[in-house]
């Protein structure tokens, strides 16, 4: 019974601070209620007993989240609403009707609930991060390491883009900068 | 093995677990309060002077007049602050570093003695919430905490807010890859992320202790605490000579309290962790019991933050991802190579 009062709990206020996601004009309270969903998202993990999945739920999302705020701080004022240019209204049809075709197909999914079976079950005696290990080393060693190799090629690329000047420190070497940039200004 | 143990402790009741939170909070809440004291007591003793030293004997009554100041002062909220979100923020800090405080095994387990009435015989666990990933939740929730600092900047229509929270972002997102890569190499030689496994591993004594096994990831696991807990060297968010207080500047009365008990509970999470992970936890030391002795090596902990603070400077913030980017995390990445292989050997 606890179950299912916490499960109703977690629904309710994620699906709330999503909709605060979406349709909140300020900032401040979009990020927090993002930040504060995928939070609630990890209860979902708790519930159903994946302990590890929850943890890292947690600690990926909050980074995450974390970052994007970095980023917002940078282009927006936190305390005044964000203006919406209006986009077209065709968009706004084509996206409503797409939500709501996803909304049939998952209200109608447990019909074919029966047909699902779990193909690899749980092994018997292994905690939650050896499992997840087993699998994840096994069966899915190709998309793990194609991910693997993906992320190296997007760290490298922004190691590329963003190192340009990295022989130089930006804090000691001020006035040597500030030159150099005003005369780059000059020359375009 | 792990079933004939289970079978041997007493069942963890609810009642069980409600005292161990009270206790929790109960004991956590007065000794972060006492730990402003202590604070200044150590800092003036290393400065030369003689600190808190009018308010009851030895200045012992000092806490009791902040906590009457810190109640009673006026609530201020800005005029042109996010009114929700500031009142939020200094709340997530103070409960994130309890809800840690959670998971963290401080005693052994003890059965409360029958001729105590009402709760005579009730089983207490060492742990709140033992789930089986402790580690990892106790430093997933610690981050989390920084989302108090981060709100509270940037909600508060304050320059200097904004720029304490612009350090927030900075300073987790550059100790954050230390704190786990350098706990992963103790967690591989352990082979549990439960804080229990952690201190079952390490009862052999004295030298059976994970510092002796993985000196590197203890060095780099005490800097990145540091960071975590906003402690100097890294005291970069509220750094009181460049960013008049930082996230803090417009808080006062309780509001600007909160922060800090939350910053003096997670000093103690730290200081718990280093204890039971490498430094033997509660098990016995030859003739010192358990509880007796690990009370003192967090004590010590705790000590050893306020003496670095009373010997080192504050960094830049550049600085700080400096060594953090380009020295500990790789130095991390190494001490979990050679871990790996050692074992595999």
């Amino acid at each position: 019974m606890y179950e299912q009062i916490a499960f109703y709990l977690f629904s309710v206020l994620t699906i709330g601070l999503f909709l605060v996601t979406v349709l909140s004009k300020n900032l401040l309270y979009s990020m927090t209620a993002l930040a504060a969903g995928m939070v609630m998202i990890s209860g979902f993990f708790f519930l159903l007993g994946a302990d590890f999945l929850g943890v890292v739920q947690l600690i990926v999302y909050v980074g995450a989240v974390m970052a994007l705020y970095a980023f917002a701080m940078m282009f927006f004022d936190a305390t005044r609403d964000v203006k919406e240019k209006n986009p077209n209204g065709a968009w706004i049809f084509l996206l409503g009707g797409m939500v709501a075709l996803m909304m049939v197909l998952i209200f109608s999914a447990p019909i074919f609930s029966e047909n699902i079976q779990a193909i690899y079950p749980s092994i018997a005696g292994a905690t939650n991060p050896q499992s997840v290990g087993l699998v994840l080393f096994t069966k899915y060693l190709v998309p793990f390491e194609v991910a693997a190799v993906m992320l190296l090629v997007a760290m490298i690329s922004g190691i590329i883009l963003a190192g340009k000047k990295m022989d130089q420190s930006l804090t000691t070497e001020d006035d040597v900068l500030n030159t150099e940039i005003i005369t780059e200004e000059d020359d375009k | 093995m792990e079933i004939v143990n289970l079978a041997v402790l007493p069942e963890v009741t609810s009642a069980g677990v409600a005292i161990k939170a009270i206790i929790i909070l109960a004991i956590i809440s007065a000794v972060a309060g006492f730990g402003t004291f202590i604070e200044r007591k150590v800092l003036a003793f290393m400065q030369r002077r003689l600190g808190p030293m009018h308010v009851g004997p030895y200045g012992l009554l000092q806490i009791a007049a902040d906590g009457i100041k810190l109640f009673t002062k006026e609530d201020i909220v800005p005029q042109n602050a996010n009114k929700l979100i500031f009142k939020i923020a200094p709340s997530i800090t103070a409960a994130t570093a309890f809800i840690a405080l959670a998971a963290v095994p401080v005693f052994p387990d003890f059965t409360i003695p029958e001729w105590i009435p009402l709760l005579g015989g009730v089983f207490v666990p060492s742990i709140a919430a033992d789930v089986n990933v402790g580690i990892l939740f106790i430093l997933g929730m610690m981050a989390a905490g920084l989302y108090g600092p981060l709100l509270a900047g940037m909600a508060q229509a304050n320059k200097w807010g904004i720029i304490g929270s612009a350090r927030t972002a900075v300073q987790f997102l550059s100790y954050e890859v230390v704190t786990g890569l350098s706990m992963l190499a103790p967690i591989m030689l352990v082979g549990s992320l439960s804080l229990v496994d952690f201190n079952n591993y390490q009862d052999g004594g004295f030298t059976s202790w994970m510092i002796w096994q993985q000196p590197v990831a203890f060095v780099l696991f005490l800097i990145a605490g540091f960071a975590e807990t906003n402690r100097t060297p890294f005291d970069l968010l509220e750094h009181e000579a460049e960013i008049i207080s930082g996230f803090a500047t417009e808080y006062s009365g309780m509001r600007w309290g909160m922060f800090f008990i939350g910053e003096y509970a997670n000093m103690i999470t730290i200081s718990v962790i280093l204890a039971v992970v490498f430094m033997g936890g509660y098990n016995d030391l030859g003739f010192m019991a358990g509880w007796f002795i690990v009370v003192f090596k967090i004590a010590f902990f705790f000590f050893l933050m306020l003496w670095v603070r009373a010997s080192w400077p504050h960094i830049r913030p550049d600085q700080l991802m400096w060594l953090s980017w380009k020295i500990l995390m790789p130095v991390a990445v190494v001490n979990i190579v050679i871990t790996g292989i050692v074992m595999m050997i």
